[in-house]
């Protein structure tokens, strides 16, 4: 088993024609802290992103940032900290959810689009990448975007980079744009709503004109006895105050709600990021489901009928977690029938190897889409070289 | 005369033009189907408007199911097709060819479903851009893009272009609030990518559809991202001595950490013609004028406003003037938003696009008056500051070819001087045929070459759009 770490784009792509002329495909590893998302690797070399390191370009009046992919995640956010700003889509740490060990990339922030609890007001990592380079599967070196964020000069291929998973090719580079961090942010939460009520209290919150920047919900059980329906405000101190005690008067109907400070606000909603609710027990499949928001509580309803199991909601409803059997097909065949119904995509995110091997891990596509996705990917890596069948069997 | 060329038509598609007439006619009823050359004049081409190509026929599907049968029939018979919503694109995008059909989607003009507990709308992309938004008007919700065309543009002609606008510095352009499309691929296939939910399964498709110009498939529905209102909202001027105040300005705001929803730049050209047209109330004594916008309770309002004042007072602001009435905030925006066509009453233009690191904005401003002085032209700044997306728009006389000329080798010098700062070619209105051949300046050989190969994927025999966004190479031009 060979392992590769170049050291520069120069190196990635020898690296690459190197393994195109020996026909041996390979995985991309950077931190390593994801390396049991996906498909099981239908490859046995692996090249290693974790010398393509540091910040090429950070201008923080133009809220722009560019690093080489293996710059650890944390080298950048105390970069921006200094500065009082953020990657706005608040990318999650699997390390909580798979038990890995590692430092997490900002390549494998781009190529997995990971977005957290944020993204239902500010959108998600692929709305903030900006720029990409990477080396396709011909050894060829490909830019697109680049450090501007109003950009529509060809084909967005950095859009189609993000959440590829790095199926497509090698990131080496990548660009995001920032946001300030805001000064304060504080938590309204309402217990004991089950859960159609709590996501029609999310629903009102989202459809209000108070800009909730978060809006998950609990069930009883999960991270104490009450169920607690969650809503987060970011901004000056004096807006958050305001908009909290709006937000409280506008749910009274909901229970008299209760204030959370800035500090626990941020454990609480760094907790729902990263799943950490339901880390254990570690044997148990875990599932991520996106469906429309006020349909979430009836697409749980529909696979609790089937399948035992512990979850949360979040995104107003829209993101629903959950942990399940992990035997036979970890739920597969009830979740996606659940999800169908209802519209949406189910990933699993956890399970044993052999589980992620044998049942579709990412949302099985129509055949026009699938074919459309296998023309793709040959376009960028002809030889299927570059993470073989980590999304989908074959290609 | 004109610098931009158009591939050769395809003769024996064109002897055929009778034949694929009538096998459109058993597909759409006859008043789907524009085939004399008068009603045919009405799509020889966009808001490019120096250049036009009478197309073979123009068919107006009203259904998805419509276009499919459309698309299908044009796939098997070879002929080409030029997607159109309402032809106010400023690159050319839908400018027709002479051997092949256009088809627009102006009928299919319904919003489907309005669902404020998720958030969305789900439309028929024939919908204006400005129909979005006041549909939900009256129940408190907006959608976000609004280019100044939003009166007559449409969403589909917002999703071939991503199309951006002045709000975009808050709420994201096209790409960022659409969350699901109905396409029809070239062989009349009918696939739905996303929905109500918010990311795509597998490879973000809808992310590589939005902004590629009608050489993908024909987005027929779309489920769009809506918002409720803020509280309020308020638009200021503030007018400064000099481009570069104005400029300094923008940066400082920035970095002090606030992010307006709007914050839109004119220099003194653009004031007076804007305001001779609007009667906004712009100060005609300032060299440049920023307008920004705030949004939220009163007094949040106030209180972002006492900030931005204190930090444009630090950059020698001469004027700081208020919105104060739903009157006066709609005329500021009418003239910023009418811009382009207030500059059309006193002389052609064409209007730029390129968008540069917002650092570059003094150096490039001054560069782009001298360019343009050397041409021996005048030239009307009005632009997205926040996000550094200019539209510099060159006045010239479209009846004197010289002149036209000397235009467009000025915008050319001006989106290569883009390019060159860090920035690209176009922030929102697409490459189009304008921008084409100036490519390579952005990209690489490598680069283009894996675009066209995923365009291939969708399009393997390069039916769709087939002259727009790639350079022309080596094909036959006349």
């Amino acid at each position: 088993m060979a392992h590769s770490a170049p050291a520069s784009e120069a190196e990635v792509t020898e690296a690459v024609i190197a393994a195109r002329s020996a026909r041996r495909p390979f995985v991309i590893r950077g931190g390593g802290t994801r390396a049991g998302l996906g498909r099981p690797p239908e490859a046995e070399d692996i090249l290693s992103t974790e010398k393509l390191r540091g910040i090429t370009l950070y201008e923080p009046a133009e809220l722009v940032i560019a690093a080489r992919s293996g710059t650890p995640l944390a080298e950048i956010e105390v970069q921006l900290a200094a500065h009082r700003q953020r990657l706005p889509f608040e990318p999650m740490d699997h390390r909580v959810l798979l038990g890995s060990e590692g430092s997490p990339t900002i390549g494998a922030v781009a190529a997995c689009n990971l977005s957290g609890p944020r993204r239902i007001q500010g959108g998600a990592a692929r709305d903030y990448l900006i720029g990409v380079k990477l080396i396709n599967g011909r050894g060829e070196s490909i830019k697109s975007g680049g450090r501007v964020t109003k950009n529509v000069t060809g084909l967005d291929l950095v859009k189609l980079s993000s959440g590829a998973h790095g199926t497509l090719g090698v990131l080496t580079e990548v660009t995001f744009k920032v946001l300030p961090t805001p000064e304060d942010l504080g938590t309204l939460i309402l217990l004991g709503l089950d859960d159609a009520g709590a996501i029609a209290a999310l629903c009102a919150a989202m459809t209000s004109p108070f800009q909730p920047t978060g809006a998950a919900h609990l069930p009883a059980g999960l991270a104490g006895d009450r169920a607690m329906t969650l809503i987060r405000i970011e901004g000056v101190a004096a807006s958050v105050a305001y908009r909290l005690d709006a937000l409280r008067t506008l749910l009274s109907s909901y229970g008299t709600g209760e204030l959370l400070d800035r500090d626990h606000s941020a454990k609480l909603w760094q907790d729902i990021r990263d799943c950490a609710f339901l880390a254990a027990p570690r044997e148990a499949a875990v599932w991520r489901i996106s469906v429309a928001p006020a349909e979430g509580a009836r697409v749980a309803d529909a696979i609790k009928s089937a399948l035992m199991m512990r979850y949360f909601y979040d995104w107003g409803g829209g993101l629903l977690w959950l942990a399940v059997d992990p035997d036979g097909d970890a739920g597969a065949a009830a979740i996606r029938q659940a999800v169908s119904r209802f519209g949406g995509h189910a990933t699993l995110i956890r399970a044993p190897a052999e589980t992620r091997s044998k049942t579709s891990v990412f949302q099985p596509l129509t055949e026009p889409l699938m074919k459309i996705t296998a023309g793709v990917k040959a376009s960028f890596d002809p030889d299927r070289l570059i993470n073989p069948g980590l999304m989908y069997a074959g290609i | 005369m004109s610098a931009i060329r158009f591939p050769i038509p395809d003769a024996t598609i064109i002897d055929r033009r009778d034949a694929i007439i009538a096998g459109l006619s058993e597909l759409v009823p006859f008043d789907c189907l524009v085939v004399s050359e008068n009603e045919r004049r009405a799509y020889e081409t966009d808001a490019l408007t120096a250049y036009r190509r009478m197309p073979l026929a123009v068919v107006l599907p009203r259904t998805t199911e419509e276009v499919s049968a459309v698309m299908a029939f044009l796939h098997k018979s070879g002929v080409k097709v030029v997607a159109r919503g309402a032809g106010t694109g400023l690159a050319g995008g839908a400018i027709p060819l002479e051997d092949a059909v256009v088809v627009g989607i102006g009928k299919m003009n319904q919003i489907l479903k309005v669902d404020y507990p998720n958030r969305t709308i789900r439309v028929q992309t024939g919908v204006t851009n400005l129909g979005i938004s006041e549909a939900v008007m009256a129940d408190g919700f907006f959608y976000a893009p609004d280019p100044s065309s939003q009166l007559a543009c449409t969403i589909a002609g917002n999703i071939g272009m991503n199309s951006g606008g002045a709000h975009c510095l808050k709420y994201g352009v096209t790409t960022n609030n659409v969350l699901g499309v109905k396409m029809v691929l070239v062989d009349g296939t009918i696939v739905d990518i996303g929905g109500a939910h918010l990311d795509s399964a597998g490879l973000d498709l809808l992310g590589i559809v939005i902004g590629s110009e009608g050489q993908l498939g024909i987005v027929t529905e779309a489920t769009l991202r809506i918002l409720r209102s803020p509280e309020g909202a308020r638009p200021v001027l503030f007018g400064f001595e000099s481009s570069e105040a104005a400029g300094e300005c923008v940066k400082a705001i920035i970095g002090a950490g606030i992010i307006p929803v709007a914050m839109e730049f004119m220099d003194k050209l653009a004031i007076e013609i804007c305001e001779g047209f609007a009667h906004a109330g712009y100060p005609l004594d300032a060299g440049a004028l920023l307008i920004i916008e705030v949004e939220g309770s009163p007094d949040e309002i106030e209180a972002d406003l006492a900030r931005i004042v204190k930090i444009a007072q630090a950059h020698g602001v001469m004027t700081v003037k208020e919105s104060k009435s739903a009157m006066e905030t709609a005329a500021i925006w009418k003239g910023r938003k009418s811009a382009f066509g207030a500059t059309g009453r006193i002389a052609d233009y064409i209007c730029m696009d390129g968008t540069i690191p917002t650092g570059q904005l003094p150096l490039v401003l001054r560069r782009i008056d001298e360019i343009v002085a050397s041409f021996g032209l005048r030239v009307a700044n009005v632009f997205h500051a926040g996000d550094g997306n200019l539209h510099p728009l060159i006045l010239y006389n479209c009846n004197d070819p010289v002149e036209q000329e000397k235009a467009e080798r000025a915008g050319d010098e001006i989106l290569k001087l883009c390019v060159e700062v860090g920035g690209c070619l176009t922030g929102e209105h697409g490459v189009g045929i304008e921008k084409r051949e100036l490519m390579p300046y952005q990209f690489s050989r490598s680069d283009l070459d894996q675009q066209m190969r995923v365009r291939a994927v969708f399009d393997e025999g390069w039916l769709l759009n087939p002259s727009k966004v790639f350079p022309l190479d080596g094909r036959e031009a006349a």
